[in-house]
């Protein structure tokens, strides 16, 4: 009956664009509810980590995650100051999710 | 024992001031006594919806900040003598309102009325989130269009999370109400239909409003489109909506305006 409406109207039905795109969506904000203070808690554990060893400027931690299709990725962007490895250099953390502990790249 | 009823969506225009003045209408014509309460602090509109806008003389943050007293505030509507209607403030802003002064007025009204209706402001900030704080029912007002679908998805979220009943571990019920609905639309797959909706928001339809000219002619002469025009399409889904919130189970059906047409049966039930 639909397809038959379609056919003579000529026209392509946007509704299940609408449906799958609605899906996708909530699918992600749903799990994303309550994860800013999931980011922070990160934050504030790895600046902790990480200043145990290295001298820090906490507004140069970054968290980020990106949520994908398929996997998410958990960005830590931590400057260090020059200084305390003799040339410039920035090391990036990213963790795979579903690997235990942090890789270094 | 009164029940409180949040009338709700996030997003804006979908029609939850109409929807509040509508079902409130209608469960008064019942015999119930009802309070339908305007959170929309800054932009009052319930007043103009109900034809009462005159009538203002004291409104909700008065009564909150002590300057009135919750009689003073409270319009009886001229045509139901068992509906009033509580007013918000036109001229403060939303940060008026307190958690507390809301908890007391809400308390009291308990004791007076049947049902107290909320007319909840679009968005998620105070005057929304005070909206639904007390609310043991929830209608969310949910047009066929994908933001409108993904607010109410938000919503849904907030009553499960931020009211009082969800803090003590209870739930309040949720019934969803889908406003500007045209089915011939929908058949033609224009239009997200009332099974897509209700799949993704995994939530109890209480009814299907039809797009309809009655609306804007009710609210033009500032009469709930319930009692201006009570034979008209959306007046006959807003009483079914209203049977079904009284616990009846009436057969879900898409009224429509022109005579000769069918109704659409869609054969569901009302959880």
């Amino acid at each position: 009956m639909i397809s038959l409406l379609r056919l003579i109207s000529g026209r392509t039905a946007s509704a299940p664009v609408a449906r799958e795109r609605l899906q996708i969506l909530l699918a992600h904000e749903r799990g994303l509810r309550g994860q800013p203070e999931l980011l922070e808690l990160l934050r504030a554990e790895i600046l902790a980590a990480v200043s145990r060893h290295v001298v820090l400027d906490p507004e140069k931690v970054v968290v980020r995650m990106e949520r994908g299709k398929q996997v998410s990725t958990l960005e830590v962007d931590i400057e260090v100051p020059n200084d305390l490895f003799g040339s410039s250099r920035k090391r990036r953390v990213t963790p795979d999710r579903h690997a235990p502990s942090a890789r270094a790249s | 024992m009164a029940k409180v009823l949040v009338v709700t969506s996030g997003k804006g225009g979908v029609g939850k001031t109409t929807s509040t003045a509508a079902l409130g209408a209608a469960l008064a014509q019942t015999g119930e006594k009802v309070v339908v309460i305007d959170f929309d602090v800054g932009l009052r509109n319930l007043d103009l919806v109900m034809g009462a806008e005159r009538r203002v003389v004291f409104d909700l943050i008065n009564v909150v900040q002590g300057v009135a007293k919750l009689s003073q505030a409270l319009i009886r509507d001229k045509r139901l003598e068992n509906l009033w209607l509580l007013p918000a403030s036109q001229t403060r802003d939303k940060d008026a309102l307190t958690d507390e002064g809301v908890g007391n007025i809400i308390a009291d009204l308990r004791t007076k009325f049947d049902w107290i209706l909320c007319d909840s402001p679009a968005g998620i900030e105070r005057g929304a989130t005070l909206a639904m704080r007390y609310a043991d029912e929830a209608v969310i007002v949910t047009n066929p269009e994908v933001s409108s679908v993904r607010d109410s998805d938000r919503i849904i979220g907030m009553l499960d999370s931020k009211t009082v009943k969800a803090e003590k571990g209870e739930r309040v019920a949720k019934h969803i109400l889908i406003t500007r609905y045209d089915s011939a639309r929908a058949l033609r797959g224009e239009m997200l239909s009332i099974e897509d909706i209700l799949e993704i928001l995994a939530t109890p339809l209480l009814g299907i409003i039809p797009e309809s000219q009655d609306v804007l002619r009710a609210s033009n002469v500032g009469s709930p489109v319930t009692l201006n025009n009570a034979s008209s399409a959306p007046a006959r889904a807003y009483i079914d909506a209203v049977r079904r919130l009284m616990g009846e189970t009436v057969t879900m059906m898409v009224p429509v305006e022109r005579k000769g047409l069918m109704n659409r049966l869609l054969g569901r039930r009302a959880a």
